[in-house]
């Protein structure tokens, strides 16, 4: 029987009781995932969860139809504390394993490169599935790393501290001279812990939480908490709060694919473009500013609603700023296109096929520019993207001009959808009370972050407080399609690929 | 004019007004990107920073990664002290002197490359094994610069090839001496680090050239290291400007005035072309400065006819 049809469905923005959610024995639980991704289903969310009143550990898969916007569900209790890798037959499974392992001591059995994500201690004192020493905490990148043996090859370290002003990562480049065989990426430097914080929420401090899971995806994380909680109290979100929930989220994807084409031009030496668009990045910024106060969208968005409004006034100065910046950031990236140093530079470097893009599962620009036409706003539409579409922005070449005219694409219909927002604001409230959540159940949210697909997982306890919070952020599905990007490149080039793909570091870190 | 006088104008000059290139250079680019940009004199003030500062030594280097920053910053200064700027002489001539210049280059570089070796570390290895393989390609486009110069002057001293008969020469054979200003204007962006060849403003360790050398230098050293890359950036200048414009009335109010303003011309230039373009992929380097072969073997070829 196929096990994905025994999988539970489920739709965006609704809560599921527990107790309805599929349970599978490992074997079939396993198939079933198989058979989902088999037949073009993405991993969404894979993790464990300590089974409530019991010593054991249940796994729970999220699987995303992206075809069919609906989500299949299932879980399954586990005996011992191994399992039968899934990485082999479904690469994408392969961090989401690893994670597991490390979280909770599971070991998937046969994991091909079996290793610990984020170097912290095991959840369940005691069951490290590296046996290391319960007694030393574990040191951030403290692991065997891939190595190519050779009188030729080198090996280029570098990280976990850079030279420019970015966050902490190490990368280990195989080199033969300046072309790179395989890179490989360990982070962990900024875990925080954040997923065993949220553990006993919502509280005062769970918010705070979800806007600094990735500080520049503020909003995206923090909309898809809000849609967790309000999936879980059934409250509804006045209309014109999920209006502006949307203006907000548009906003930060315009203020970092801004900036992220001017870093692109500034990796490559083009002046022109990368000045003017770290000034832009600045004007989509004020513009959240003008909305909340805070550039990054910090204080927006809460449960219920948006705490701030725009008034008939605000609203018409925010169009009007709108305007100047598009027509700004037009003439500046429109020097980027008709530059052919710069075009040389961006064609064909850093390229990952759709086969590979499949394989791993990315989300977001990165994954449109390899043509997988994926975008949650359209595939798992909620809130005011149910009743204003945004077309998916997609290239084919899935190279570094590929993800850099994917962003410029999803510029434009931003800006688009933003205005016509901005104009035509609903009326009504902007908050309603949201009540007690519904105890025992489970909730999933999916929101297109400027990153990519933003997924968060909430399961309640029988007081109807989180008992496991899991969120997944689109640079843990993408970090590996960097590293994928630059086999056979030129190592010269990794600033380049690295900025194209603009992975969160804290993100993933969590 | 006075040739003591002279030599202490030539020295003067020389030594003092390098880093007022980097100064226009980092100026216009900030002009192409609607910025205000550093001032002028900014180069002057990092270095006397640097100088102040104390330096930090690996324990893993040894005598030569201290030599480094000395050796490349003598040659430049030496190299400088060989070509005629504003008149007739050089402070230092004799026949067959640009060998000696070509090969003073070869020195900085290579004790600048050994430096980079003594530190062990991987970055540095690798900026210099790209800075020598692309010095293979620039050399030879100079020295064939060179072979033009030597040949339509008929001597082998700088001041001769740089000096009056240019005049002449520039009717004669001007096609091969345009060949060579070109060719020569590629040089000067490979051999100073400057796009599209390498990006002298870039933090990134992996795409660096040059900089990626010197990462490991510290204080003073490092002084010696930027004010040696802003005299060399001088010297491929100055032979530019004199190669473009060989101005030798022997009157000083004229002469003087118009070789730096011709400095300001070839900075002017650079800062344009680092404002049009993107850097080259590095693996597309070795095309230009091949390029730039072409156009002075060009050169040679007209000229031997």
């Amino acid at each position: 029987m196929n096990g994905r049809a025994r999988l539970t469905k489920m739709r965006a923005g609704t809560s599921l009781a527990l107790s309805s959610v599929a349970q599978f024995d490992v074997t079939d639980f396993r198939r079933a995932i198989l058979d989902a991704v088999a037949e073009g289903e993405r991993i969404g969310a894979l993790f464990a969860a300590e089974a409530p009143q019991s010593d054991a550990v249940d796994l729970y898969a999220i699987l995303a139809d992206d075809s069919q916007s609906v989500f299949r569900v299932g879980r399954s209790r586990l005996a011992s504390d191994a399992y039968p890798s899934l990485t082999e037959e479904c690469p994408q499974a392969h961090l989401f394993e690893r994670e597991i392992a490390e979280q909770f001591g599971i070991r998937p059995e046969g994991h091909p490169w079996f290793k610990p994500v984020r170097f912290h201690r095991s959840y369940r004192a005691g069951r490290d599935a590296w046996g290391r020493s319960p007694n030393e905490p574990p040191v951030v990148g403290d692991t065997d790393y891939y190595r190519v043996q050779g009188d030729e090859v080198h090996e280029v370290a570098v990280g976990p501290v850079h030279a420019g002003v970015i966050e902490p990562g190490h990368f280990r480049f195989q080199c033969h001279g300046e072309r790179v065989f395989h890179l490989e990426i360990s982070l962990g430097y900024q875990h925080r812990g954040i997923e065993r914080r949220l553990v006993g929420g919502p509280n005062k401090r769970t918010v705070h939480y979800m806007e600094t899971a990735a500080g520049d995806t503020t909003v995206g994380h923090a909309t898809a908490y809000c849609h967790n909680v309000e999936a879980l109290a059934k409250s509804a979100v006045p209309i014109r709060a999920q209006a502006l929930r949307g203006v907000a989220l548009e906003l930060e994807r315009l203020a970092n694919h801004t900036g992220d084409l001017g870093a692109l031009a500034g990796d490559v030496g083009f002046l022109p473009t990368q000045s003017y668009c770290g000034r832009l990045r600045g004007d989509f910024l004020n513009l959240t500013a003008m909305l909340c106060g805070s550039r990054f969208g910090r204080g927006l968005i809460r449960p219920g609603g948006v705490a701030f409004d725009a008034d008939g006034l605000r609203a018409e100065q925010m169009c009007e700023r709108l305007n100047a910046a598009h027509r700004d950031v037009s003439d500046a990236v429109k020097l980027l296109w008709d530059s052919a140093s710069v075009q040389a530079r961006f064609e064909e470097t850093g390229p990952v096929s759709r086969d590979v893009c499949d394989e791993l599962g990315l989300v977001g620009p990165a994954a449109r520019a390899c043509g997988a036409a994926r975008d949650v706003r359209q595939d798992f539409p909620s809130g005011i993207y149910r009743f204003a579409q945004i077309p998916i922005a997609t290239w084919h070449t899935g190279d570094v001009f590929a993800r850099a005219y994917v962003r410029w694409l999803e510029i434009e219909r931003s800006i688009a959808f933003v205005r016509e927002q901005l104009s035509s604001l609903p009326a009504g409230p902007t908050r309603q009370p949201v009540s007690d959540l519904a105890p025992e159940h489970l909730a999933v949210s999916l929101v297109e972050g400027w990153r990519g697909e933003v997924c968060h997982v909430a399961l309640t306890d029988a007081q109807g407080r989180f008992a496991r919070y899991k969120i997944v952020d689109p640079s843990f599905h993408n970090w590996t399609g960097l590293a994928m990007a630059l086999r056979d490149q030129q190592i010269s080039d990794f600033p380049l690929c690295n900025k194209s793909f603009n992975l969160s570091y804290c993100g993933y870190d969590l | 004019m006075n040739p003591s006088l002279y030599v202490f104008l030539h020295v003067l000059v020389a030594a003092a007004a390098p880093p007022l290139l980097l100064g226009v250079i980092n100026k216009v680019k900030a002009g192409f990107a609607g910025r205000v940009g550093p001032p002028l004199l900014q180069p002057y003030y990092d270095l006397l920073k640097l100088m102040r500062k104390g330096s930090v030594f690996s324990t893993t280097t040894t005598w030569v990664f201290r030599a480094g920053p000395v050796v490349a910053l003598a040659t430049t200064l030496f190299a400088a002290l060989l070509i005629p700027l504003a008149g007739p002489l050089a402070p230092v001539s004799f026949t067959g002197d640009l060998v000696l210049l070509a090969y003073l280059f070869g020195l900085g570089r290579f004790f600048t490359a050994t430096a980079a070796m003594d530190t062990g570390s991987s970055f540095e290895g690798m900026g210099a094994a790209r800075e020598v393989t692309f010095a293979c390609l620039a050399e030879p486009a100079f020295f064939l610069g060179l072979v033009v110069l030597a040949k339509s002057a008929g001597s082998l001293r700088l001041a001769d090839l740089l000096g009056v008969s240019l005049w002449a020469n520039w009717t004669t054979a001007g096609a091969a001496l345009a060949l060579v200003l070109a060719g020569w204007f590629i040089v000067l962006l490979a051999e100073n680090c400057r796009i599209p060849f390498d990006d002298p403003n870039t933090h990134l360790e992996l795409t660096m050239i040059h900089e990626v050398m010197v990462l490991d230098h510290s204080g003073p050293a490092l002084g010696m290291i930027l004010y040696g890359a802003a005299v060399k950036l001088f010297v491929f200048a100055a032979l530019l400007v004199r190669l473009a414009l060989p101005v030798a009335t022997g009157n000083p109010w004229t002469d003087w005035p118009l070789f730096l303003a011709g400095l300001l011309a070839v900075a002017v230039a650079v800062g344009v072309v680092e404002s049009a373009m993107a850097r080259l992929r590095l693996i597309h380097v070795p095309t230009l400065l091949v390029a730039a072969c072409l156009l002075t073997g060009f050169g040679v070829v007209l000229i031997g006819r």
